[in-house]
């Protein structure tokens, strides 16, 4: 009976061996040079004029190609689609030569007029594209896009030939070029797109693995939805002799736990991002494939500056220097974020604020009483408003200590699914809220801008005439230097006004195989995948 | 019996008709809407984001248009996914989700109808605590406890199995199904255990037993027919649990099914998604409703008496 026992316990294992792989993914792909990728959740779609998301960003970064592509080292863009350039001296004129061996991944030659037509595409009303505001620096595109021309010849972008590309600017913008390697201002396939739908079409099939034309690296292959997307190499590909990889495998793959999971079995290269708690342990273990690099993004706190208790920019300012940093890193986080003092993170671009924001509860207390609030006169109680996730509670919970500790003030923290917490702070109905910004493009312009008054994302309610017109100038200035001077200038501003309270900086943490060269961190964490490629030291 | 068919498929139009109604008004009502992005778009664009829906109709003639379109056939496009219909999302998830299901099912009624009777048959020995112990534990340790931990034994420290995915046959299943089942099987033991006790203290097993028939045709032939009575009626609704709970279990093994896609829209407020699956999993409930009644009525010969 033993011996049976023995026996039905060795089938089983044999046929559970037999169930799994032999050699996981990560070891296959080195010899065929397949990269498996974890890309974080299931992608809205392709179209680079529709959809919004990293995931999707992560994709279309193969599939397609923008004029400038970003440096994969970080620093300034290098050319995509666009062999070369010229800059008028004015800084208001680009002129852009088309790469004479540039194809779309079906053969045709992607000349001056698709861009024309793809721009024109984006900046169509009615295609409800969501970055349409990227390309407002181009003369005349505001006015298309809200209607108030419909004729497209007014706006700034023109063919001069087959292969040259004139774009004017309504201002020198020095981070024009940086704005041209984000995909809502890539190009699409006119004949494609126009097959199988109309110009402002969101619903289009273009996009469909059959379908799909565009003039990136890489070309699709299939598409399984909510379980992976293999893209190949594109030989028609102007730079093809560039890539090494045959094919990348991308998996939405949602949970944080299952993504570590699947790398721990070798079933990924690279993953989207680490289970926040298991990040310390990893540092701890000293585990070699754990990656924190830098990560040009902000993790603060708004203020709703029309909230009776919040207008006295010294209420703020007392909140501000109340908040110790270096503990919400060390202590919370724990994952190798840098404490924040100003809201552009330091280094984009060459670019170094030189606000300070001190941990100081005395002179806290003080401004607390300068703004007229004392034992005889409690502040009212705080309500801190954060979408439900575990890190941003426990970062609340720090900062509801430290306010209570410092200032005696009662704060109650309010967690709200994601689209409850995102309306709120939409028709402001909170006082103060978690919020985290990332930038679009390599300067600090992708940060101030969204606190000048009017803009969608300020949601703080401030305004500042001031801090508005020294943006205004420095968008208007062609001297890198002269520019982030009054950069700097309005940043004091906002941090004197403290519509917000910086936390800390993000990095990006994620997991990476020792087998994938040619991944360099970089500050907008763009890999562009034609530089990857696999091989075991 | 064919006139009580008729009678409940006639009776489950309203009952949709109702749930679609409810669910389309109810999901007005929460708070944001499917544009509402972290980055938030300019009021030019979400007008013309909500033209690009309707949604800049009234809510009455939203209403009117997707119950037609509901009429044709049509779920309308997914506003998280554009370019896709909720059609064929649901399409597409529901092979997986189906298979998982079933897989699920007969793992949970092998564990659990064997176990069940066993312990029925051996009421008060080991044969009967040890079972109903593990059931109860079945009961308690909820699935996203119970996966990682079988992920982490099979999957990570004796490497048998793969970790997630439903790709290959049959090992990429092996877990999840497992996971599922073993829920479901606890409770098919129990209520197995208790329907078969209730039949065995019968007068009609005992005549059995004093014709001297075997024990093994006892138990097959008379006492499991009424004994798993229960089963077969929890069987309806836990099939259609399975298809629309199985979320927790395709999230933690990577499972490109539906239940991803119905718990994620009411997260994205991607209205038409809410409403396409919402309708769908309630048809399908009435449905396995309907089945485990008509089982059940073929298999009590006084139910099937008196219809």
């Amino acid at each position: 009976m033993k011996n049976l026992y023995q026996f039905s316990f060795l089938t089983l294992l044999l046929f559970l061996y037999s169930c799994s792989e032999n050699i996981s993914p990560v070891d296959s792909g080195l010899e065929n040079q397949v990269f498996h990728f974890g890309n974080g959740a299931e992608p809205q779609g392709l179209d680079p004029h529709i959809v919004t998301g990293v995931p999707e960003h992560h994709l279309l970064i193969g599939l397609c190609e923008g004029l400038t592509t970003s440096n994969p080292k970080g620093g300034s863009s290098l050319s995509g689609a666009a062999d070369s350039w010229d800059v008028s001296e004015d800084g208001k004129t680009y002129t852009f030569f088309l790469q004479k061996n540039g194809k779309w991944s079906n053969g045709d030659p992607v000349t001056a007029d698709d861009f024309v037509w793809s721009w024109k595409r984006i900046l169509t009303p009615s295609l409800g594209s969501q970055y349409p505001d990227m390309l407002y620096y181009v003369v005349g595109a505001s006015d298309y896009h809200n209607g108030i021309t419909d004729d497209f010849n007014k706006v700034g972008v023109k063919a001069l030939d087959k292969l040259t590309l004139e774009v004017t600017l309504n201002n020198p913008t020095p981070f024009f070029l940086g704005l041209l390697s984000h995909y809502s201002t890539w190009p699409v396939h006119k004949e494609t797109v126009l097959q199988h739908g109309t110009i402002d079409d969101r619903n289009g099939g273009w996009t469909r693995p059959g379908n799909f034309v565009c003039n990136g690296a890489f070309k699709l292959k299939s598409w399984e939805l909510n379980n992976k997307i293999i893209v190949e190499k594109n030989d028609n590909y102007w730079d093809s002799s560039t890539v090494k990889l045959n094919e990348i495998h991308y998996y939405p793959v949602a949970n944080t736990m299952t993504e570590d999971r699947m790398f721990r079995s070798g079933q990924l290269h690279v993953t989207s991002t680490l289970p926040s708690q298991k990040c310390p342990v990893y540092i701890e273990e000293n585990n070699p494939s754990l990656r924190i690099d830098p990560y040009m993004g902000t993790y603060f706190y708004r203020f709703n500056t029309n909230n009776p208790a919040l207008t006295d920019p010294k209420v703020r300012r007392a909140l501000a220097y109340s908040v110790n940093r270096k503990q919400i890193v060390e202590k919370v986080t724990k994952c190798g974020q840098i404490p924040a003092y100003s809201f552009t993170p330091p280094g984009s671009n060459g670019y170094e604020p030189d606000t300070e924001i001190p941990f100081d509860p005395e002179l806290a207390k003080q401004l607390l009483a300068e703004a007229g609030y004392d034992e005889n006169t409690p502040f009212p109680k705080l309500e801190i408003l954060f979408n439900t996730n575990e890190d941003h509670r426990k970062v609340a919970l720090a900062v509801q200590q430290m306010w209570q500790q410092n200032l005696g003030i009662n704060v109650e923290l309010v967690n709200q699914d994601w689209k409850v917490y995102l309306n709120r702070e939409m028709i402001g109905d909170f006082q103060v809220s978690r919020a985290g910004w990332i930038g679009d493009y390599e300067d600090p312009n992708t940060f101030l801008d969204t606190l000048r008054p009017n803009r969608g994302n300020n949601k703080t309610g401030w305004e500042n005439p001031n801090y508005d017109e020294l943006i205004h100038l420095a968008n208007s200035n062609n001297n890198q230097e002269e520019r982030y001077e009054l950069l700097k200038q309005a940043e004091r501003i906002l941090i004197d006004d403290m519509p917000i309270v910086p936390l800390y900086t993000y990095v990006r943490v994620y997991q990476l195989s020792s087998d994938v060269k040619g991944y360099y961190p970089n500050y907008l964490d763009h890999h562009h995948p034609k530089y990857w490629y696999l091989e075991r030291d | 019996m064919i006139r009580i068919i008729f009678k409940r498929i006639l009776l489950a139009v309203p009952v949709l008709l109702a749930v679609a109604t409810l669910t389309f008004f109810l999901i007005k009502q929460a708070p944001g809407g499917p544009f509402d992005a972290e980055k938030a778009v300019s009021p030019q664009v979400l007008k013309n984001l909500n033209a690009a829906y309707n949604l800049d109709a009234s809510e009455w003639e939203q209403y009117t248009d997707y119950m037609t379109g509901i009429v044709q056939g049509d779920f309308g496009p997914s506003f998280r996914y554009p370019g896709r219909s909720v059609t064929e999302m649901i399409l597409t998830g529901l092979p997986v989700t189906f298979e998982l299901a079933i897989y699920a099912i007969l793992i949970a009624l092998i564990i659990g109808v064997l176990s069940g009777v066993i312990a029925a048959l051996k009421r008060n020995t080991i044969l009967d605590f040890i079972p109903m112990a593990i059931a109860m534990i079945g009961i308690c340790v909820p699935t996203f406890l119970m996966g990682p931990l079988l992920v982490l034994i099979f999957g990570i420290n004796l490497e048998l199995l793969p970790v997630s995915g439903w790709n290959q046959i049959p090992g990429d299943k092996i877990l999840p199904s497992l996971t599922l089942g073993f829920a479901y099987a606890a409770y098919i033991a129990r209520l197995s255990r208790g329907g078969m006790l209730e039949v065995l203290n019968q007068d009609f097993i005992r005549t059995a037993r004093a014709k001297g028939l075997s024990e093994t045709s006892i138990v097959v032939k008379h006492a499991m027919q009424g004994g798993l009575l229960p089963v077969v009626s929890f069987l309806g609704p836990a099939i259609a649990g399975l298809l629309a709970g199985s979320f927790v279990v395709e999230t933690i093994f990577q499972i490109p099914g539906l239940g991803r896609f119905y718990v994620e829209a009411a997260f994205n407020r991607d209205y038409t998604m809410i409403l396409g699956t919402t309708i769908f999993f309630s048809a399908m409930i009435v449905f396995f409703n309907l089945m485990s009644d008509i089982a059940a009525l073929w298999l009590n010969p006084r139910s099937r008496d008196e219809s």
